[in-house]
């Protein structure tokens, strides 16, 4: 399902939120309005956490995470890391990473077995990133950008990238991650897709500007017309024979 | 083996290109890595508009009596309707213009007296990064009338605050037309307003005092003349107590030109040096330069002492006889170019009828020869009504000593249709008096028409002093002969030097001519003119 929302007036609604298979961070905001569109949608099924990173909202473009784990910059103060670690679940692992590109959601693009990070990210981060992650990590640019974290969104049934992407990057791409691949815009025309959307396996959240279009898009490549959020587990089962087989 | 010319024509495929992203706004499919900012082509002309902020309507101003067009500020430009400088013009006036680029602009038709121009521009602009959109539209410009201050001058009467007026009591034009030189060649006419021919003299009219009162101390440094000042009020606010005048700066050139016959009031003669009071104006310059021929005495007569106690010359050079020279005899004296010889001369018109001869003493010595002809003023017999000539006559120091005959210049023998290569420039003028009506239109009344062949006669004979004076012709700017009236003159000068050339075994004396190295080239009028 794809619904649409507004942080504040903002369409960029990957800026202010994180989501993922197994809970969703969420900026604090003037008003609940944000934080009630993921309530609806996500209440008892995954944790919502209200959370800042380093006193900003950005919390999107400064974390990373997926079903296994999250990872937070340096910067992220040690109250609001204990504060994540009692909302999320036992099961992520969350780490602290020193590494200097700092806004680890725009360097840092995953799903549950695959991140395509920026070209030059530290060996160090890359190994974290692989191990509290759990997922095979390639250094790539989307349509020649090194901010794949912005410039995509990913989930483990497809992804959105650049609409510059050209075929060859799209299918170079599609074959790293073992997920169909289309090049598309949010917010009406916007290429930070990264930005603008969260998404995981059953649910896609947009700016409110985002046309039908590029609605019926978003649905289209993200599968989640079919997919129902108990769905989740079995196509990742399915997935990591798919990577398991290929490597 | 013959070429098959219908053969068809293989045209190498264009790459497909295939389509990668939906429009954002309609759906279609479109090639993403080309498509600007995730937008159809037609989305995009649907969308975008590039003309926002640019004018649709707008004033033009034009002058009814001149039809020029404001150029904001203050230029009025001459345009025609659909011209280029007319396009320039009204491109220049839309706001906006200058942030878009124009790709093309042009007329559409309207009947003039709508009092409409309409126009049609296409421009282009970036939209997005790297899309530039091309859009065409039309503007329409009320043409509004409103007088140009030229206009408005010249409808206005009394424009001007300071006038000129210069005088010459004398019957010929002669000094106005040399000063008329002089001041063409200084550009000192550049600030008048308005030039008018009066009787005895020119006015030049000017907006300021200051204009007026540089031309005044030009012409002291020109013309022996003296001057006077007057003011008129015209108007006065008794709040501020301001006021407004109009100035005339009278000035008045003494009545004696060169070659003239001048007799002197005995006293003035006698603090002069103690020269001859019957002399022979030879220059004039600042001053009155007066010449004795008898004795080659000369004297300066200051401008400042002639207005003590002016005179009148004695006679001009209307007056002058032709002579011919029997004989001609150096005395050895000399002054500067002058040389003191003492001819015998008979008149011209008594050659065959009888043996009368007249003996003088003549300053020509190192220009005339036996034979030649010869300009002079023939005194016996001639009846002056003049005070100081009548002391002269009286007087027991120089009453014996008044020569018969006073030579004055060399007579050149010129054909009747003289052609010269050269010119000089005219000013404009305005004729005040019906009488002197202007000269390009066909006289109508008998006085006119004399009036006009005094002015033929008086120019012809400034033109002749200038070819004859090497020292005047210093201080005029002399031109040559436009390309094609100087191939006409060619023909007919060759024709003439046939005939000057005969002339010259005959009588020796070839009319003077003016080098063409001297002559200046008319730049500007070539280009106003053709």
């Amino acid at each position: 399902m794809a619904v649409r929302a507004q942080f504040e007036n903002s369409n960029e609604v990957g800026v202010f939120s994180c989501l993922t298979n197994a809970y969703a961070i969420v900026a604090v905001g003037g008003s609940e309005n944000f934080y009630s569109v993921f309530e609806s949608e996500l209440q008892d099924v995954i944790p919502i956490c209200h959370a800042t990173i380093a006193g900003t909202r950005i919390v999107g473009r400064l974390v990373v995470g997926n079903r296994k784990g999250l990872l937070v910059p340096t910067t992220t103060t040690d109250q609001e890391l204990q504060h994540l670690r009692n909302t999320l679940p036992d099961s992520v692992k969350i780490q602290r990473i020193e590494e200097r590109l700092s806004a680890l959601g725009n360097v840092i693009c995953c799903n549950d077995h695959v991140a395509i990070v920026h070209p030059d990210l530290e060996r160090e981060t890359e190994e974290i990133i692989a191990d509290v992650l759990g997922v095979e990590v390639f250094r790539q640019t989307v349509a020649d950008n090194v901010l794949t974290g912005s410039y995509m969104a990913l989930s483990n049934s497809g992804g959105i990238v650049h609409p510059k992407t050209s075929i060859r990057d799209q299918d170079e791409l599609s074959s790293l991650l073992q997920v169909p691949l289309v090049a598309g815009s949010v917010n009406r025309g916007s290429a930070v897709v990264g930005a603008g959307m969260v998404v995981n396996d059953w649910l896609a959240i947009t700016g409110l500007d985002t046309t039908a279009t590029e609605l019926s898009v978003v649905e289209s490549v993200f599968r989640l017309g079919e997919m129902a959020p108990g769905g989740a587990g079995a196509a990742g089962v399915n997935k990591d024979s798919i990577v398991e087989s290929f490597y | 083996m013959s070429m098959d010319l219908d053969a068809p024509v293989y045209l190498q495929q264009q790459e497909q290109v295939a389509a990668t992203i939906l429009c954002c706004n309609c759906g279609a499919p479109i090639d993403g890595t080309v498509a600007a900012g995730a937008l159809c082509t037609d989305c995009i002309r649907l969308s975008v508009d590039v003309t926002q902020g640019i004018q649709r309507e707008a004033t033009l101003h034009c002058c009814k009596d001149c039809e020029r067009w404001l150029q904001p500020p203050t230029s009025w430009v001459v345009a025609a309707l659909e011209s280029k400088e007319l396009l320039a013009l009204c491109l220049r006036r839309l706001k906006g213009l200058n942030k878009v680029r124009i790709i093309d602009a042009s007329f559409i038709w309207t009947e003039p007296h709508s009092r409409r121009i309409r126009m049609k521009i296409t421009i282009q602009q970036e939209a997005f990064v790297g899309t530039i959109v091309q859009q065409q539209f039309e503007v329409e410009f009320v043409v509004a009338s409103q007088q140009c201050p030229d206009c408005q001058k010249s409808f206005t009467p009394n424009t001007w605050r300071a006038s000129v007026q210069v005088r010459q009591k004398v019957p010929h034009k002669r000094t106005f037309l040399y000063l008329e030189q002089v001041i063409l060649k200084h550009g000192a006419h550049s600030e008048t307003v308005n030039i008018k021919e009066a009787p005895n003299g020119l006015d030049f009219y000017f907006s300021a005092r200051n204009s007026a009162e540089k031309m005044v101390e030009f012409l002291h440094s020109i013309v022996p003349c003296t001057s006077k000042k007057s003011e008129e009020l015209i108007s006065m606010d008794i709040h501020t107590s301001s006021r407004s005048f109009k100035f005339s700066f009278s000035i008045e050139i003494i009545p004696i030109c060169k070659d003239d016959l001048v007799a002197m009031p005995l006293k003035l003669a006698r603090s002069l040096g103690n020269i001859s009071p019957l002399t022979l104006c030879h220059r004039v310059g600042n001053s009155v330069n007066l010449i004795d021929p008898q004795t080659l005495q000369t004297c300066e007569v200051p401008t400042a002492i002639y207005w003590r106690n002016p005179f009148k010359n004695l006679a001009d050079i209307t007056e002058l006889r032709e002579f011919i020279v029997m004989d001609i005899e150096s005395t050895g004296k000399s002054n500067g170019r002058y040389l003191l010889s003492e001819v015998t001369v008979a008149r011209a018109s008594d050659l065959g009828r009888n043996d009368v001869t007249y003996f003088t003493r003549s300053h020509l010595g190192n220009v005339i020869h036996v034979g030649d002809s010869v300009l002079g003023y023939h005194l016996t017999g001639a009846n002056y009504n003049n005070d100081e000539f009548t002391a002269i006559e009286e007087s027991h120091q120089y009453g014996s000593r008044i020569p018969d005959v006073v030579l004055v210049k060399k007579h050149y023998t010129r054909s009747k249709k003289s052609k010269r290569n050269w010119r000089l420039k005219r000013m404009a003028r305005e004729y005040e008096e019906e009488a002197t009506a202007p000269v390009v239109n066909v006289p109508t009344t008998k006085k006119q028409e004399q009036e006009q062949a005094r002015m033929e006669q008086d120019y012809e004979m400034f033109l002749r002093d200038v070819e004859e004076d090497q020292e005047l012709r210093q201080t005029l700017d002399l031109y040559k002969v436009r390309q094609q009236q100087a191939q006409d003159h060619q023909m007919e000068m060759d024709e003439e030097d046939d005939e000057d050339e005969e002339d010259g075994l005959e009588g020796g004396h070839a009319v003077p001519k003016i080098n063409m190295d001297d002559l200046l080239e008319d730049f500007d009028e070539l280009n106003m003119g053709e």
